[in-house]
């Protein structure tokens, strides 16, 4: 509709159009559709006009107003906003306002761009259809019956209804590359400390990830370009520059290995359509000048297992910060045992509870060996089996998810079930590697299907590059 | 099941903790295929990345605006966090 990032940053340097005009568009196209999908937790239309405003105040000075000028974008809203609520999907946090920025908020600003929303979520990232927020369930852009993907649902449709070219999510089994392959965008989950986190509300903090959804691969890149790199308010953020990657992404892919993992693409569940975009796309690739082949990752299967100990471990013990006392709700009570737990019990929604009291019994006296210490094993397995597979490989392809968008409700009774849409995804989280899903083809009811490209840590450049070789031949 | 809600500090009614019996047992179950596996002599990994100690400089930096903290809190008092009874508690 109003063009890509890249193409808008452009014109409002250019001053072929003015940011204020570039947001009003997007506003409206909010205003338009927002009603059905409910993409966002909060439209922040009074902000986006001032930010936009500045900017062209800036143009007009003759002053440099960043690489992303006029850009609109949308925060997932589990990435604290100072002075603007910020919920995580959470009855718990409702009317919350965090005293700071996060540093990827703090950065897509110093760059230009301008927020133009909070999105909806899974509450506290926990799901993988965005129903479980407090606030609601999001509409698939593309069919609003359907779900969006989750955790970060809400941006994977602002981002495919045209609300907002950039959006960032966050991943930790599959939340940013999940939900970008059931709405037909692009979504990148960056290796393991990439990105800084400071300001993201942790749910796993061995896995969480923050990482850029938008409708092209160049825009990804251009958003990755402002929020990689080190920041010294987040220890686990990895202390080297970051490389420029929008720069290299048109370098081809002649010479690049690429290898189908057997273990993925094969597994229960993966519908034949899905099957085919993977085939489809290595063959795109072979003949863009890739080598292609088969390999196996076998602990690949144990996955789901392993990240379901896990992940709920590192959340119960996260999750123990909202006990009514610093922040957000509080139920009183006589006194604070019993007021900890009946704010929690209010504040929190049954997929949250559910987690922290499996988390909490996987790392119980007498459980936890058998548990949590079997799937850090587990997890140790999986980064050597990645490890062989990339000393022959530079990317691996997979589905990103196994099926195309699945209707609302269709999966809410059965958890299990609902876990398994992330059986394509979690291996990367777990081995803190890089992975992005590309649109490609579509399945069942014209639904879109999204290939998963897989990356060694820290190998960007080329898994850029790989995806947008598919995005030009798909 | 009770003894870990305790544990988690969850005020669950008997419903609750009755449908989260079910669904735990359905999830543990699938995560029994982990017990298949020959993990001998195989390390844990805790954390993907192999940094250790990235420290910044020991200098005094911006903080937090004590005022602007304690108003997002349900209850504050004199400066600091106000909470229910904690000693001779029931």
């Amino acid at each position: 509709m109003t063009g890509t990032a890249l193409d808008i940053a452009a014109d409002v340097r250019a001053r072929r159009r003015s940011a204020r005009e570039v947001v009003d568009e997007h506003l409206a196209a909010i205003e338009a559709r927002e009603g059905e999908i409910h993409a966002f937790n909060a439209v922040l239309a009074d902000e986006a006009r001032t930010a936009a405003d500045a900017i062209d105040a800036k143009v007009a000075a003759g002053d440099d107003p960043g690489p992303l000028a006029g850009v609109p974008v949308a925060v997932k809203d589990n990435m604290c906003t100072r002075g603007i609520p910020t919920t995580c999907g959470s009855r718990i946090l409702e009317g919350w306002l965090p005293p700071y920025d996060a540093t990827v908020v703090e950065r897509l600003r110093d760059a230009g761009a301008v927020m133009v929303g909070k999105t909806n979520l899974d509450e506290f990232a926990m799901g993988s259809s965005t129903e479980n927020s407090a606030f609601g369930p999001t509409g698939n852009p593309h069919d609003v019956a359907r779900v969006p993907g989750g955790s970060s649902g809400g941006s994977a449709a602002a981002v495919a209804a045209g609300f907002a070219p950039i959006a960032l999510g966050s991943d930790t089994g599959g939340s940013i590359r999940q939900p970008a392959a059931l709405c037909g965008v692009v979504g990148v989950k960056p290796t393991y400390g990439r990105v800084s986190r400071y300001g993201l509300v942790a749910f796993a903090s061995s896995l969480d990830q923050i990482g850029p959804l938008s409708n092209t691969v160049a825009d990804a890149a251009a958003a990755l370009d402002v929020i990689a790199g080190p920041d010294v308010r987040d220890s686990t953020c990895i202390p080297d520059a970051a490389p420029a990657y929008v720069d290299t992404l048109h370098e081809g892919v002649d010479g690049v290995r690429v290898g189908i993992v057997e273990e993925l693409t094969e597994a229960d569940g993966v519908e034949p359509e899905v099957r085919d975009a993977v085939e489809r796309a290595a063959s795109a690739l072979e003949a863009a000048g890739a080598h292609v082949d088969r390999i196996s990752v076998p602990s690949a299967v144990y996955g789901i297992s392993a990240y379901y100990l896990i992940a709920p471990a590192e959340a119960s013990s996260n999750l123990a910060r909202y006990d009514g006392v610093r922040y957000g709700l509080r139920v009183e009570a006589d006194d604070v045992g019993t007021m900890n737990a009946r704010t929690r019990a209010a504040g929190f929604g049954d997929e949250v509870k559910r987690r922290i009291m499996l988390g909490t019994y996987a790392l119980s006296a007498g459980y936890f060996e058998a548990y949590y210490g079997k799937a850090q094993k587990v997890r140790t397995l999986i980064i050597r089996d990645f490890a062989r597979a990339y000393e022959s490989h530079n990317v691996l392809l997979a589905p990103t998810a196994p099926t195309v968008a699945f209707k609302l409700g269709e999966k809410t009774a059965d958890p299990l079930a609902m876990y398994l849409s992330d059986v394509c995804t979690v291996p990367s989280s777990l081995a803190g590697h890089a992975a992005m899903s590309v649109p490609f083809g579509s399945g069942v009811d014209n639904l879109p299907v999204g290939v998963q490209v897989l990356a060694p840590p820290l190998a960007e450049v080329v898994m850029l590059r790989v995806a947008q070789a598919l995005e030009s031949t798909g | 099941m009770e003894h870990v809600a305790k544990l988690a500090r969850l005020a669950l009614t008997d419903d609750e903790i009755e449908r989260m019996v079910g669904t735990l047992a359905g999830i543990l179950e699938h995560v029994e295929d982990l017990g298949a596996i020959d993990l001998d002599g195989v390390p844990p990994t805790a954390h993907p990345l192999p940094l250790v100690n990235v420290l910044r400089p020991d200098e005094v930096g911006p903080t937090l605006d004590r005022d602007e903290v304690l108003a997002a809190a349900p209850d504050a008092d004199d400066g600091r966090f106000r909470v229910p009874r904690i000693l001779d508690a029931p």
